[in-house]
């Protein structure tokens, strides 16, 4: 479905991200996982076209983004929820599912049918105003934002980030619930330990260079990983 | 205090009542493009000349319907609006912020002087005198009656379409985080040029109605820009709701500083108020 | 004769006013406001003279002391409540509109939006009165503008060498950071502003010196400011002679439009200056000096190194 293929991006000159190649197939859930710095916003960030990549070539359901403006990656069905969640602090949070439909209006209601009997606790806090939700609420909200647009692919950047533990356990719940779906999810993450147990495969991405990948079962049973990564 | 004395201070405050809503309409458009692309349109005012010089044009030297006249001058300056946008501002969006304030510096100029160059120095006065209105002892102009009715019905439909609509809600919404608005199949270039042109659009509708009150000339906008700028930034620069309380504050200052000394004095009280006002709350009244 | 001094004594006035406005400006301090210096100089000088008979040295120290207070009640409050960019231009755009406002306002005194003369003071044939300040020929005028020009490019200079180019750069690119220095960036920033203020006050008791004429819109208000920020710009702001470049660049585009045309078309130096001034920023930002040096260092660089 998605395929990245050696593709290096950096910020201003700088690189940040070399030689990356992954493929995300159609029902799968992926992860990336790495140490903070590594790439992994960087990588979601080329994905959506918000930076372009310096080499390398992108392609979705077999056709090329080259060329593709960042406002037109939704429309091919790649929605991305960002890193820190990125909300529209003041709009309220049912106003957040709507510029999440603005490429779908025709659906918009419909859409948030669905999305708030996945979410039923954004049904309730539909009329407060983004910036007042807790971290978890936040969080579900960008996800069904993201959602909104009807996506074939979603992409998760660090869903668990400055969210408390107990809060950390629901969200992945929740990311688990999507996939089972039938969302294909390409998932960023820290928390490699909660990841691994959500997705079917992933990567690990090490100072800019995917360095591993596997199944979720062969990456937790991996020594380095162990090691390294889940402190065993 | 007799009692003629007071009739006509009320008869001030009521005046500065409706200056107040033309000087709430007049900061609408510019608070709304700074809201939405962050950027000061030093020229607003010279696109409102633009829109009078159209309105009079038109409806003197061509004849046009005075309405049909002031709906052409709207769809004008909403097009200069546009214009101003795509070849002046895009060009210095990353640029750094102060060359995007002296860049529509750079407009004044060109507008201020491309009018005199056309349009000559004389001033032009469209020839519409509307009847006063008596209220008891008092009176009111029409013109400004007018003015204040169509301003609140601009706050209005602009408040309606911000919260209503979808190309409204996007509005406020790259308002509140630029960056990620790609993210929603969104190109912030698009709703840019569209924000310019509807803030050009309200610039148009401000002319129409200082048209019918005031003689206009090229550097007529020096008379009204500051006085603008002030309001905005007054209120906390990009919010509207803070911008129309400060556009009633300053009418006021004016309206009855003139009542008891001259105008000037009125607009200097005002001037100095806003000055003290920028150290107690430099974001705005309502700014935080 | 009299013409070309007559220009030169313009571009090296204004050369001055710019180059005092830009030290302000290269910092960072954009000043829509300097029009307000410039009228309290021209404005107390010629009421002092007119009405009390005070002669222009003595009113220039009342002007100055006025124009300091000014600075500092406005400068102040601004630095220390960090008040920059877009609100800064806007707070010192208000201060000039106040000033132009009460010379209006105060007509009985001022000749309000007319203007005012200071009476004559060269009677009985006297060709030149230094008390009075007021010269028949302008070839004293001339002397006193290249000192005052040449003290203008000075003061630039040790601006420079007291404060160390980085610090300035750091006061106006990054605040925390020039904080962390150890700078005092109110201070700094204050003592930089009442050196730019009292400079053009004396850049406007010379003006209205030397024209005999001063006019709230011609040395107060948001007009004069602003052409005291584009000719600035349109020269280049961070080079020392960028601002006097600015000066000549535009009178010398009026008078030569002026010379072609005639007066057929009153507006045109200022209609073609406005889209100049509009591509000058979208296509070069440093002024025509600034890019000027640049290209220059470029070719220079090209030459060291033949590839």
């Amino acid at each position: 479905m998605l395929a990245v293929n050696k593709v290096a991006a950096g910020y201003g000159g700088i690189p940040a991200l070399f030689d990356a190649t992954l493929e995300v197939r159609a029902g799968e859930a992926v992860g990336v996982i790495g140490p903070n710095g590594a790439g992994k916003t960087t990588l979601l960030r080329v994905i959506s076209k918000l930076i372009e990549p310096t080499s390398g070539t992108l392609s979705f359901e077999g056709a090329s983004l080259a060329g593709v403006p960042a406002h037109a990656i939704v429309g091919r069905g790649i929605a991305h929820v960002p890193e820190n969640r990125r909300l529209f602090p003041r709009l309220t949070s049912e106003e957040n599912l709507r510029m999440g439909a603005y490429i779908a209006r025709g659906t918009f209601a419909q859409r948030l049918e669905q999305v708030y009997a996945l979410f039923p606790r954004l049904k309730e806090r539909r009329a407060q105003v983004a910036g007042t939700l807790s971290g978890g609420e936040q969080q579900m909200c960008a996800i069904a934002r993201a959602l909104m647009s009807g996506p074939k692919l979603l992409l998760l950047d660090e869903p668990s980030a400055g969210l408390a533990p107990v809060v950390v356990q629901s969200i992945f719940e929740l990311v688990r619930k999507i996939c089972a779906e039938g969302y294909t999810v390409l998932i960023v993450e820290q928390n490699i330990r909660q990841v691994l147990k959500v997705v079917n495969r992933a990567y690990l991405l090490d100072a800019g260079r995917i360095v591993r990948s596997g199944s979720a079962q062969e990456l937790r049973a991996a020594p380095e990983i162990q090691k390294a990564y889940l402190g065993l | 205090m007799s009692e003629i004395f007071d009739i006509y201070l009320l008869e001030a405050v009521l005046n500065g009542l409706l200056l107040g809503g033309l000087l709430a309409l007049l900061s609408l458009g510019l608070n709304l493009v700074f809201g939405v692309i962050d950027v000061v349109w030093i020229c607003y005012a010279e696109l409102i000349m633009c829109g009078m010089y159209a309105v009079y044009y038109l409806y003197v030297q061509y004849h046009w319907p005075l309405v049909l006249a002031m709906l052409a001058a709207i769809a004008l300056v909403a097009l200069l609006g546009w214009i101003l946008h795509q070849f002046v501002i895009r060009p210095v969006l990353n640029a750094e912020p102060i060359n995007q304030l002296l860049v529509t510096g750079g407009v004044l100029f060109f507008l201020q002087a491309a009018a005199t160059l056309v349009f000559g120095i004389e001033f032009k006065n469209l020839g519409v005198t509307l009847p006063s209105v008596r209220l008891g002892e008092m009176s009111f102009s029409a013109a400004r009656l007018v003015a204040f009715g169509a301003a609140l019905g601009g706050v209005v439909g602009l408040w309606l379409f911000l919260s209503r609509s979808y190309l409204g809600t996007a509005i406020r919404a790259i308002s509140q985080d630029r960056a990620i608005m790609p993210l929603m199949g969104v190109d912030p270039g698009r709703i840019f040029a569209l924000t310019s042109a509807l803030g050009g659009g309200l610039a148009g509708l401000a002319s129409c109605l200082l048209v019918l009150q005031y003689d206009i000339h090229p550097s007529i906008g020096l008379s009204f820009g500051p006085i603008t700028f002030l309001i905005c930034v007054l209120g906390g620069l990009g919010n509207m709701l803070g911008g129309f309380i400060a556009a009633f504050i300053f009418a006021q200052f004016i309206a009855v500083g003139g009542f008891f000394f001259a105008v000037e004095w009125g607009y200097v009280i005002a001037f100095i108020f806003f000055i003290a006002m920028m150290f107690w709350r430099p974001r705005g009244i309502l700014g935080k | 004769m009299n013409y070309p001094l007559h220009l030169a004594i313009l571009v090296l006035l204004w050369g001055y006013i710019y180059t005092s406005w830009s030290l302000m400006g290269r910092l960072g301090l954009v000043s829509f406001g300097h029009g307000a210096f410039m009228g309290i100089g021209a404005y107390t000088v010629v009421m002092l003279w007119n009405h009390f008979g005070l002669s222009p040295w003595l009113g220039a120290i009342a002007a100055f002391v006025f124009s300091a207070v000014v600075a500092i009640v406005i400068g102040w409050p601004c630095f220390r409540f960090r008040i920059v960019g877009h609100y800064f231009a806007l707070v010192t755009l208000a201060l000039s509109e106040v000033t132009r406002l009460i010379f209006i306002a105060a007509r009985d005194h001022t000749g309000g939006s007319l203007g005012a003369t200071p009476n004559g003071a060269l009677v009985d044939g006297t060709s030149a009165s230094l008390w009075a300040l007021q010269f028949s020929s302008k070839l004293p005028w001339l002397l006193i503008v290249t000192a005052l020009w040449l003290f203008g490019l000075w003061v630039w200079r040790q601006v420079d060498r007291s404060m160390g180019r980085l610090a300035l750069q750091a006061i106006s690119e990054e605040e925390e950071a020039a904080a962390s220095i150890g700078i005092h960036v109110t201070r700094a920033k204050l003592r930089i502003t009442i050196i730019s203020a009292l400079m053009t006050c004396a850049g406007g008791i010379l003006y209205a010196q030397y024209q005999l004429y001063v006019n709230p819109d011609t040395v107060s208000g948001i007009a004069i400011s602003l052409q005291m920020v584009f000719g600035v710009i349109a020269g280049g702001m961070f080079v020392m002679l960028g601002p006097t470049v600015g000066a000549a660049f535009t009178l010398l585009l009026a008078e030569g439009l002026r010379l072609a045309f005639g007066n057929r078309y009153p507006a045109l130096d200022a209609t073609i200056y406005g889209v100049m001034l509009v591509l000058f920023i979208i296509y070069m930002p440093k002024g025509i000096l600034g890019a000027a040096l640049e290209g220059w260092k470029a070719a220079r660089r090209r030459k060291a190194a033949p590839a």
